[in-house]
């Protein structure tokens, strides 16, 4: 019946004119036209020439001097380089086991421990206020903090004992800069896991207690199956976040000293923009995309798979 | 909050009272998280009552005894600033800058997001889904391949007669347009989701009304979702207040510095730190954000919480 129908609709259909046409795309102009311009001027061009810039050798000339893959074995027979690839898997993995736990530590802390709702409320938005800081604030506090002076915060303390100062950005940037980027990382984690654990059913919870369970059961057998999705996918966010993240790291150490907390994305803002060999940039850029391209395949497959296995729990 | 073992509903056998040890043990927990919370979040709580008590006084002890309070540290407000061989000028043409930023990109982030939300929320087309799909995987890339081209782009916007001073390098509203345009994305998809919920009837009685779709749009459904533009209003100033990378990147005169890129040029050498001038810099730049977060810091929690409240 329906074909019927269509055959007897069917002559009424003219092909449709040109300027027809036209004005039906004219309608999208004025809502799209500025999207797309700007998304292509802004994204796409510049993933184009970035990948076509790595195989160049510009320099401050500005000028397109093909060189093939010389970049890239320059690259990987740079000395400094497997200490840049160490640096950074250090600083990803860290910091991303950092903003995962203690996110979900301090979420934990905040919303089932901690029962009244303005305390918890209070030390969420303590957490939250390092995130909605400009990074060059934030960073000029941290600097006071481990300041190698004897102004600074842990210098203080550390001379209150008897102690001399200690210049702890030169001895130890790495782990400090895991705190940097952590403090600002767990927050996010911890406004997910908060959202996460007030959404479980407090019955539950009462049921369990009734039933005689201790708070680390409650945890172990109740809030985190509950939490396995969100923290499958903060894991992967923040993995690829943090390959690309060097915005912290630029202001408090630079990647200093010598290179000690150079991290991959760093290197490659520093090749192109201090060194201002751009074309060499772009290759160590592009590196990184084929390195977070992989790792999201890899991510992908490890949980998608496990997520099959487990079917939605009722109200996760 | 009742506690489930005095509940009434249970069984009469059930005996409803508390043995010692289990009290204690719920007291000792509360006690031990809450130490922990301070603990860990007694940095965060130092690091901001520094900032304060050093940009009113000259010395401060431990992070939050001032010793001398002077107003010294706030000289940059009324006249130049001179740190060990370097001078700095005068901090009011730089706020301007930040300013007239931050609206630029407010302005285009609300203008093509209102704009592309609403196509993306009615309007079938082809490539609609990959469009929106490549949106959100160009979001994940890591923004230093991008920087690269776009200083090459900006560099070839520079030699453009005429308006090339004004949106290539060197230019905050070069960096304007690079700003809102990886701004835009999150923020279409955002209003996107305000167009969703309103009801096609409105909209339908507009153009039944005669209402071309650009009239419909500006008079009678963006008015309906005005609370949710101006969020992302607020957000989108906030981030270009706040902006540093792009703008540490992309200018070099100091004329054209804004507020980051101005504070981050005072951090200087160790040898020359004062970090009272510095603090208080710091703290004349933040009065927006710190504003925004002691105004909205309880609706802003509340509002990522979905679900039963506990």
């Amino acid at each position: 019946m329906a074909t019927e129908a269509a055959m007897i609709e069917s002559p009424q259909r003219k092909p449709i004119s040109l300027l027809a046409r036209l004005k039906n795309i004219a309608v999208y102009v004025p809502f799209l036209g500025p999207f797309l311009f700007l998304v292509v001027t802004y994204f796409f061009l510049p993933v184009v020439l970035t990948t076509a810039l790595s195989f160049t050798s510009m320099d401050s000339k500005m000028e397109w001097n093909f060189v093939g893959l010389e970049n890239f074995r320059r690259l990987f027979s740079d000395p400094i380089i497997p200490g840049i690839a160490r640096n950074t898997a250090i600083y990803v993995i860290l910091t991303c086991v950092f903003n995962v736990g203690f996110g979900f530590f301090l979420a934990l802390l905040t919303t089932y421990f901690v029962e009244r709702e303005n305390i918890g409320l209070i030390f969420r938005s303590i957490w939250l206020l390092p995130r909605m800081t400009p990074s060059v604030i934030y960073i000029i506090m941290w600097q006071w903090f481990v300041s190698p002076t004897e102004l600074g915060f842990v210098n203080q303390i550390l001379r209150a004992f008897g102690q001399p100062p200690q210049a702890w950005l030169a001895r130890r940037p790495m782990p400090i800069l895991i705190l940097v980027n952590g403090f600002i990382g767990a927050s996010f984690g911890m406004i997910i896991f908060s959202a996460a654990i007030k959404s479980i059913p407090v019955d539950l919870i009462r049921a369990a207690r009734v039933d005689g369970a201790s708070d680390l059961a409650i945890v172990r057998r109740i809030i985190v199956p509950m939490l396995k999705w969100p923290i499958m996918f903060l894991t992967i966010w923040q993995i690829l976040s943090l390959l690309a993240s060097y915005e912290y790291i630029l202001l408090l150490t630079d990647g200093g000293p010598f290179y000690k907390s150079e991290v991959w994305s760093l290197n490659a803002y520093h090749r192109a923009f201090s060194s201002l060999q751009f074309g060499y940039g772009a290759s160590i850029a592009l590196v990184l995309v084929v390195v977070g391209v992989i790792a999201t395949f890899i991510m992908l497959k490890l949980f998608g798979f496990q997520r099959l296995m487990e079917p939605a729990k009722a109200g996760a | 909050m009742s506690d489930s073992r005095t509940s009434t509903t249970s069984p009469a056998k059930f005996i409803a009272r508390v043995p010692l040890w289990e009290r204690i043990r719920v007291r000792v927990g509360k006690i031990l998280a809450y130490t922990l919370l301070i603990v860990v979040s007694a940095p965060i709580v130092v690091m901001y009552v520094w900032l304060f008590m050093q940009s009113i006084s000259t010395r401060v002890l431990l992070g939050f005894i001032p010793q001398k309070l002077s107003l010294n540290n706030w000289r940059f407000l009324w006249s130049e600033v001179t740190i060990g061989v370097r001078t700095y000028t005068n901090i009011w043409p730089v706020v301007l800058n930040t300013f007239l930023f931050a609206i630029g990109v407010t302005f285009l982030v609300v203008l093509v997001s209102a704009l592309s939300g609403f196509a993306l929320s009615r309007f079938q087309f082809r490539g609609r889904i990959q469009l929106t799909q490549m949106t959100i995987l160009l979001h994940a890339f890591p923004g230093v391949t991008l920087l690269i081209a776009i200083y090459y782009i900006l560099f070839v916007l520079w030699k453009v007669p005429v308006i090339g001073p004004i949106i290539g390098l060197n230019s905050i509203w070069g960096v304007v347009f690079v700003k809102s345009a990886l701004e835009i994305p999150m923020a279409a998809w955002i209003v996107k989701g305000f167009f969703d919920e309103i009801p096609w009837d409105i909209e339908w009685a507009a153009y039944v009304d005669g209402c071309s779709r650009l009239q419909a749009w500006r008079r009678v459904i963006l008015p309906v979702i005005r609370p949710g533009i101006a969020s992302v209003a607020i957000f989108a100033f906030l981030a270009g207040w706040s902006e540093f990378l792009y703008l540490f990147t992309f200018i070099f005169e100091q004329r054209n510095f804004t507020l980051s890129l101005y504070v981050k040029q005072l951090i200087g050498d160790f040898k020359f730190v004062d970090y009272g001038l510095l603090s208080a810099a710091a703290l004349f730049y933040m009065i927006p954000p710190l504003l925004f977060f002691l105004f909205t810091q309880k609706s802003l929690l509340r509002v990522s919480f979905g679900g039963v409240k506990g």
